[in-house]
């Protein structure tokens, strides 16, 4: 094998520490009593619910559907009873909780009737892709982009290269190397579906040299294929996407694009097992192969782990030392997001659990002020300028950010691993992303309030100019029948007269109303009222129980009204009337309190 | 040429006013020439200027809309009184007009967050005072029918609270959800505790 | 309000080596320099060390006092340390104690700490000072000891004592004087008449290559250097342009040794702070340029500028001019030397 590899611009070198976990093969986890599925698992909009509490689901059962393009659907990963559709705590650093489907298996793992395709060649190209729309397929190496997307680029774009990413450069996770090496027929045979359904005719698989048993295995399945195993140098984040492309293909994807823009397409290895699953034998993504890893837990190893199993149920399979952890990680050293307990679920993107010693992942330091080493600029493998970075969000210039290009950064952690002062970078980068995104939000948000503001001046200035045209109107009319027909019919220009009057007193008063006006100048008595009155409690007390009698009086009076005349808002108004009264006694109350502990 | 030259040398006086005459010519030309090419329609700064507001349209800075604020600010109003754009406005319009930013202008309002307006539909009367005093006709609704606001298009201004009649308007603050939530800048100093005074410091000046 | 804390962040891991132990490894690099220092001209240079160092430890600690900022944290990056040793190691051996305060105080509370302290300094802090020291107090800045065994009837080198007493004159009822001579560079510049290979011999200060005393200096110092590069402290980028732009322009300029010859490269490589500027003083990160290919233009400019302050300007030697002219340039070679980032098909303006 002679293919030319080509180098990328910085990378590290960190301790591997992928032997630990590769001791032994991949072992199945079992079924949990309970499955929690979180509704958002991939990139784009979450899944929408189908089923109800209570339900009895089968095994691959899909139980909540795709809710848009870049969305995907989710599957029962075993079968039992919907306990609950509510929040839960979920693999996220936040620790927010999400909408999830919670499952109790019953144990059976009684699938739902499911069956392959016999021959996907003979297939048409589109019903195969949404097969792996239907199976809730995505990206397995951690991003967690929904496949079918990614198979079906604009019909302008002629794919050439199809790459299998088998790199995994970030230490600890063997996930993807477990699977290539006891299942490289599979990752062969999804790969062979791909490439058909991208019609590409190169088909490469990016292996880093740190893996030999994985390049021999695959090498083995490949052979009589087109399928070219390619080996490299290991070198953290070769398994970037877009750094993997740049080392087999020498091209870059141009910034803000997508590979598809250069005709190359990037699948991970575990999706492409995933694939051969779907298509082969009709079976939804339902479960993935996670490494569990880390000094925390003594037997480390991989494991075939249902989606929506809890992290505990793994880890205490593996002889797990909550005592001994400084932190529980999703995913590995350089890119994973500390969770916010153990009882979340896995989810289509975990691909490792790292439970570190607090000696493995010391607690950061605080840190030191940056000496300008530069060490960051020759690490990043974006060929940014991280430094700069740096310094323009502690600034929080945005604009400068732009300039600079943090939306070219990959979030690989490579500078802040090298930065000798210890400054989170990443942290810097990922805070001022999201301002930057919010902001954009904003504006795009303004424009359209500016844009929906202006229209309704424009609409309420053209009901003025009617008004006036039609006041005009009706005076001259007026006018004529009082000179030309008076003499004819008295009584009919008479009641003409007051009719006009009566028309043009109403437009009057509808017209010396502007909404707006009277809501600013409302709004600015409030302020001013507000401002008046200093923040004396006894006194805005008391203004409250008295807006409260106010306003009650007033519905009180359009209540007797409204009944008087035996109009339909007599419920309505009885309704709002009992809360109104409950706010009073609610406002009394809190006067008295008060005033007794004034006094008291 | 030689008998230009002559000329000029003769009589230096003359030859420097036509100089100067035709100097006057060729620049007004100029000057002409580049108004009719580069002329610009409306008036620029407001619009500049308009595009820095938040289009919240609440009336808290005394003008009955942010256009109207921003041609105010033209004519040489301040730029602190618009409270939803906050400091950062401030910023923008400082950086924008080039001039010093000051602190927002407590009388018009505080920086708050962003709030969205709810109708708690059940209680709502249909008396369409709200749709009226919505800037943005962001209220669907018709009288005796029950209102909505769609959420999307609110601007969070709080002017339909103040109007309605039996009070069902809430204003309320977006919850934080995994989608939305963000990393914040780390702190920069060593210790909150000197974060705290520095603050104090800060402000004592 | 205080920030509410985020949860940690990754990357988890992180090489083993910070600021602090960067900076101890840059003092533990200077020792065969000053080792060597002292076997030639005596203790003076140690008594300068430690003087600079608690002189530059207490201005520190003042100026973090007063803006309020913890002390033992920002005092454990030892970089304050660094910058003493850096400027005592450059200053005369017998500078007398208030040349040190004065000259560390610079470093520290004006190039250093007015700043914004460590990290944001535009200038090389240990240079500001040498200069302000060079500019105000010249006499005491150019009278350097001599060599030992330079001269036949020298005295004997000074102990540790006695080279006390000579930088603290106060301390003894007999204070000690130094014995002085002008330096190689300072007599190579007053020399108009004399074919180099002519002085060569007659002059003391003159040893097989470079100086006499400085040619050995200059070794240690380029040992201590390339352990430093070996521990991959910094890169080897402006060290090596700026002793080759150096050795350039002294071989452009060398004719074979005659009265207006300006010294063969191998001279201006190993007399003078050649060396200690070239891993000591160009490598400072923070007021140097950034990128590797920034660096390489930032020790070119350093190495032409030496030459030519050397060869022509006032003052006979010129790390310290040219290390500061190179840090007003080192914004705009940052400038010019972006790198073109993945995925944008031009280098950025």
């Amino acid at each position: 094998m002679t293919r030319r590899v080509f180098a990328i611009h910085g990378g590290v070198h960190p301790p591997e520490n992928k032997s630990q976990s590769l001791t032994t093969p991949i072992v199945s986890a079992g079924i949990p009593e309970l499955l929690v599925l979180p509704m958002a698992q991939t990139v784009g909009a979450p899944a929408k619910a189908n089923v109800q509490v209570g339900d009895r689901v089968l095994k691959g059962q899909m139980i909540a559907e795709a809710s848009g393009f870049i969305s995907a659907p989710i599957h029962a990963p075993s079968s039992g009873i919907i306990a609950a559709l509510d929040d839960q705590l979920v693999a996220h650093s936040s620790g927010i909780t999400a909408p999830c489907i919670t499952i109790k298996t019953d144990g059976k793992d009684e699938w739902i009737k499911h069956e392959g395709v016999a021959d996907f060649r003979s297939c048409d190209k589109q019903a195969l892709i949404q097969l792996i729309r239907d199976a809730g397929i995505a990206g397995l190496g951690g991003a967690g982009f929904p496949t079918a997307v990614k198979l079906s680029p604009s019909a302008d774009k002629r794919i050439t290269t199809l790459i299998i990413n088998g790199t995994e450069c970030e230490p600890y996770i063997t996930s993807d190397h477990s699977i290539m090496r006891e299942r490289a027929a599979d990752i062969v045979r999804g790969s062979e579906i791909l490439a058909y359904l991208l019609q590409s005719e190169q088909i490469l698989i990016g292996v880093e040299d740190n893996k030999p048993d994985a390049i021999a295995a695959l090498r083995t399945a490949a052979e009589g294929t087109s399928i070219e195993v390619v080996e490299f140098h290991t070198k953290y984040p070769s398994g970037g996407e877009k750094q993997l492309i740049e080392i087999l293909t020498g091209k870059q994807v141009p910034s803000g694009g997508l590979p598809a823009d250069i005709g190359i397409v990037c699948q991970n290895v575990g999706t492409a097992y995933a694939v051969t699953r779907a298509i082969d034998h009709g079976e939804p993504l339902i479960s993935r192969i996670t490494t569990v890893t880390g000094k925390a837990v003594a037997q480390p190893r991989n494991m075939e782990v249902l989606l929506g199993t809890s992290m505990r149920f793994l880890l205490e399979q593996c002889g797990w030392q909550p005592a001994e952890m400084s932190r529980l990680v999703m995913g590995g050293p350089m890119m994973g997001f500390t969770m916010p307990s153990a009882d979340v679920p896995v989810v289509k993107t975990t691909n490792c659990i790292l439970a570190p010693t607090e000696q493995e992942f010391p607690t950061p330091q605080f840190a030191q002020a940056c000496i300008r080493c530069g060490l960051c600029a020759e690490a990043c493998p974006a060929s940014l300028l991280p430094q700069q970075l740096y310094w323009f969000a502690r600034a929080k210039e945005y604009e400068k950010l732009e300039d600079h290009h943090l939306a070219d950064c990959i979030e690989c952690g490579a500078c802040s691993y090298v930065c000798p002062s210890n400054i989170p970078l990443v942290q810097y980068y990922r805070a001022s992303k999201a301002e930057i995104r919010q902001r954009d939000l904003e504006h795009i948000k303004s424009e359209q309030a500016r844009e929906r503001f202006e229209a309704r001046e424009a609409r309420l200035e053209k009901l003025e100019q009617e008004k006036l045209a039609k006041r005009k109107a009706r005076k001259e009319a007026a006018k004529k029948p009082a000179t030309a027909s008076s003499a004819q019919d008295p009584k009919q220009a008479e009641i003409q007269a007051a009719v006009a009057r009566a028309k043009a007193k109403k437009a009057d008063t509808a017209n010396g109303e502007d909404p707006v006006q009277a809501a600013i100048a409302r709004a600015q008595a409030k302020r001013a009222q507000a401002n008046a009155e200093p923040e004396d409690k006894l006194a805005t007390l008391q203004k409250a129980l008295a807006t409260a009698d106010k306003r009650l009086g007033n519905t009180r009076e359009k209540l007797e009204q409204a009944k008087s005349e035996g109009s339909d808002k007599v419920t309505l108004l009885e309704g709002s009337l009992g809360k109104l009264e409950a706010k009073r006694q609610q406002a009394q109350q809190a006067l008295e309190d008060y005033q007794q502990k004034e006094h008291g | 040429m030689s008998h230009m030259l002559d000329w000029a040398a003769q009589y230096p006086f003359f030859a420097a006013v036509i100089v100067l005459v035709m100097l006057c010519a060729l620049f007004g030309a100029l000057l002409g020439f580049a108004s009719i090419k580069f002329a610009v329609e409306g008036n620029p700064l407001v619009d500049q200027i308009n595009a820095v507001l938040p289009q919240t349209q609440c009336g808290q800075c005394g003008y009955p809309g942010c256009k109207p604020y921003a041609e105010a600010i033209t004519n040489g109003d301040a730029i602190n009184k618009c409270p939803p754009g906050g400091e950062a406005g401030i910023q923008a319009l400082a950086d924008l007009l080039d001039v010093e930013a000051i602190p927002l202008d407590a009388e018009h309002g505080e920086e708050n967050v962003t709030t969205v307006a709810y109708i708690r539909e059940a209680e709502c009367i249909g008396c369409t005072k709200c749709i009226q005093a919505c800037p943005v006709d962001a209220i669907l609704g018709a009288a005796k029918m029950m209102h909505t606001v769609i959420a999307s298009e609110c601007t969070g201004c709080d002017l339909c609270v103040e109007p309605c009649p039996v009070d069902c308007i809430d204003m309320l603050a977006e919850a934080t959800n995994v989608q939305s939530w963000s990393w914040q800048l780390p702190a920069s100093t060593p210790t909150s505790h000197l974060i705290a005074t520095d603050r104090g410091r800060g402000q004592a000046a | 309000m205080v920030q509410q804390s985020s949860p940690i962040t990754s990357p988890h891991l992180s090489v083993k080596q910070d600021t602090g132990a960067v900076m101890r490894l840059v003092l533990l690099a200077t020792l065969p320099g000053v080792a060597t220092l002292t076997w030639f001209f005596g203790w003076g240079t140690v008594i300068n060390i430690v003087w600079a160092s608690l002189v530059a430890l207490g201005a520190e600690a003042l100026v973090l006092k007063l803006r309020k900022r913890p002390i033992g944290f920002y005092l454990r990056d030892c970089s304050a340390l660094v910058t003493a040793f850096l400027l005592a190691i450059s200053i005369p051996p017998y500078a007398p104690w208030w040349l040190v305060i004065v000259g560390v105080g610079v470093s520290i509370i004006i190039a250093k700490q007015l700043y914004g302290g460590m990290g944001f300094n535009p200038f090389n802090p240990a240079m500001v000072g040498y200069v302000v020291l060079l500019i105000s107090f010249p006499v005491e800045m150019t009278s350097w000891a001599a060599p030992a065994d330079s001269v036949a009837d020298q005295p004997a080198l000074l102990g540790p004592l006695q080279a006390l007493y000579a930088n603290f004159p106060w301390l003894s009822s007999q204070p000690v004087d130094a014995f002085t001579m002008a330096t190689p560079l300072d007599v190579f510049k007053q020399n108009n008449t004399q074919m180099i290979s002519e002085f060569w011999g007659s002059e003391p200060q003159f040893g097989s290559f470079g100086g006499y005393a400085w040619e050995w200096v200059n070794l240690a110092f380029l040992l201590g250097g390339l352990f430093l590069l070996y521990k991959r402290v910094f890169t080897w980028h402006a060290p090596l342009t700026m002793l080759l732009a150096l050795a350039f322009m002294a071989a452009l300029f060398y004719d074979g040794g005659s009265a207006a010859s300006k010294g063969s490269p191998l001279f201006h490589l190993f007399t003078g702070a050649a060396m200690f500027g070239a891993f000591f003083i160009v490598t400072d990160p923070v007021s140097s340029a950034v990128s590797n290919r920034g660096r390489l233009i930032y020790g070119a400019g350093i190495g032409v500028l030496i030459f030519l302050i050397r060869s022509y300007g006032n003052y006979p030697d010129a790390v310290a001019f040219a290390v500061l002219l190179m840090n007003f340039a080192a914004p705009l070679i940052d400038y010019y030397t972006q790198p073109r980032t993945y995925g944008h098909g031009n280098a950025r303006k």
